[in-house]
């Protein structure tokens, strides 16, 4: 309980909590890795502000970004990524074998098919069935309940045309499968071809092209990348 | 060195694909195809195919119409007395295989990255707990899914009383009617749990009944199915400002009066089997 901070203090003043309750600063990362362990799923900012009941926002950033950085340098087994508008801790992608082997579970399939059609609708969402068939020139029916069922696509509304035909976005779940941290890491469609700029969201630099609405960069920025 | 090809069907996911193939294996800009050779190659991958199956086959058959027809056209001597700037036939479909081409390599890349549960694992996910209040809540509150939505209607099921074994014929709720009963509950509230919606159904037809219902005010964006957290509880929320203008909505669209009234009477009478 050596440091205790301003917003600390007043906190617990404030709240009346046990002294052993408050986060202090220097056991902040390994507090965060606990919450992150706990939690499994990726785990917003603000969750993490408000569960750590103390630390300011900068404060959990920065220490977040040391825990990071902790895991690289150390070649640990677990990397802290940014995902689907939180923190998550995942395993790094070359223990895959091992993990895999241990877990003895399949690892979900990703057809072209499925990319592709999940690729157009993460850009052109929400979008209509007919605009995926006109772009693949295939029909796109089955490839879409399959991307329903697993969830990497969802129903957003309908379109006022005639037939009102479903609208169809990403979720949630997209942006976790893909590692990514949220819509604005996909490049726009104008840096590609350039390879592997995808596998590099913090490479893409805003060209002014197409690219899906981007949220608050703000939260971004101790970028664990899973790539 | 590509090795004398055999091309099988499977292999590409439709016309567009196969083009593609064929460009690059001829090492010719998609700007700039050489029609002829192309249609012809495309013709022979075609004779090749040991089966089409029909649905693949008409895209395919489209496409190798609409090279035929390109071919044809460039063979044409132009128009002397035509005063616009000749187009290029290839044009349109040039750049329909650009476009195909820039989500091909999205998917490549998005294939090519760390997959969750194929190349990184993350432990199961724990529900979090609701934001404690007054803490601004998610940018975005995710919409619960239609799945989401089967899940909480079987868990809804699932804790149903079992019937009475003298269960007296209740009087039957057609949809139009839990419609009703549904946006009442929302005078009182701005937004309810999923689960508090079926408190007062007691059988079987009447959960379904009354999820139905939802579901269609869902459909009318009346109301909102939202989930903050995965595999959370589902919280039901007005889409509209106010009861009376979600009435209104749901009889402009003509539902209540017309399919619903007798829709519920003829599903009415099955269902008894708890």
């Amino acid at each position: 309980m050596e440091t205790v901070t301003e917003t600390d203090r007043e906190h617990r003043n404030g709240n009346g909590y046990d002294a052993a309750a408050q986060a202090d600063l220097g056991r902040l990362p390994a507090l965060i890795e606990s919450l992150l362990f706990a939690a499994g799923a990726p785990v917003p900012l603000a969750r993490l502000v408000e569960a750590l009941d103390g630390p300011e926002r900068r404060e959990v950033t920065a220490a977040l970004k040391v825990l990071a950085e902790g895991y690289e340098r150390e070649g640990r087994g677990i990397r802290l990524v940014q995902v689907g508008g939180g923190y998550q801790l995942r395993t790094p992608a070359e223990h895959a074998l091992w993990v895999r082997r241990l877990l003895h579970e399949r690892p979900p399939r990703l057809s072209r098919p499925m990319l592709e059609t999940v690729a157009i609708v993460a850009y052109r969402q929400p979008c209509t069935r007919a605009e995926i068939e006109a772009i693949r020139g295939v029909e796109a029916e089955a490839v879409l309940s399959t991307l329903l069922e697993r969830r990497l696509v969802r129903v957003v509304g309908r379109k006022e045309a005639p037939g009102r035909p479903l609208l169809y976005g990403t979720t949630r779940e997209f942006l976790e499968v893909f590692g990514l941290p949220d819509l604005s890491a996909l490049p726009t469609l104008r840096e590609l071809g350039e390879a592997e700029i995808l596998s590099h969201p913090e490479l893409v630099v805003d060209a002014g092209g197409v690219r899906p609405p981007a949220p608050a960069a703000a939260d971004r920025e101790p970028a664990g990348e899973a790539g | 060195m590509e090795v004398a090809c055999t091309v099988r069907l499977p292999i590409f996911e439709g016309p567009l694909d196969l083009l593609l193939h064929l460009i690059k294996r001829n090492e010719v800009q998609v700007s700039d195809i050489p029609i002829a050779t192309i249609t012809d190659q495309y013709l022979a991958t075609l004779e090749e195919l040991p089966e089409l199956n029909l649905d693949g086959a008409g895209e395919y058959l489209v496409m190798a119409a609409t090279l035929v027809y390109i071919k044809s056209r460039m063979l044409l001597p132009t128009a002397e007395d035509d005063e616009e700037p000749e187009e290029d036939p290839r044009g349109e479909l040039v750049q329909q295989l650009l476009e195909y081409q820039r989500y091909r390599d999205v998917a490549l890349a998005l294939g090519e990255r760390a997959v969750l549960d194929r190349d990184v694992f993350a432990r199961d996910p724990e529900a979090l707990g609701p934001p404690a209040a007054g803490e601004t809540a998610e940018p975005c509150v995710r919409d619960a899914s239609l799945a989401d939505l089967l899940d909480a209607l079987r868990e809804v099921l699932r804790r149903l009383r079992p019937p009475p074994v003298h269960e007296v014929a209740g009087e039957e709720i057609s949809i139009g009617q839990a419609v009703e009963r549904i946006l009442a509950r929302f005078v009182m509230a701005e937004r309810m749990e999923f689960t508090s919606l079926f408190a007062v159904d007691r059988t079987r037809a009447e959960v379904i009944v009354t999820f139905l219902a939802l579901l269609e005010l869902i459909r009318l964006r009346v109301l909102r199915a939202e989930q903050p957290e995965r595999f959370g509880a589902i919280t039901l929320a007005l889409a509209v400002a106010t009861v009376a203008e979600a009435t209104e909505r749901v009889h402009d669209l003509g539902r209540l009066e017309a399919g619903w009234r007798g829709e519920g009477e003829h599903h009415g009478d099955g269902d008894r089997d708890g």
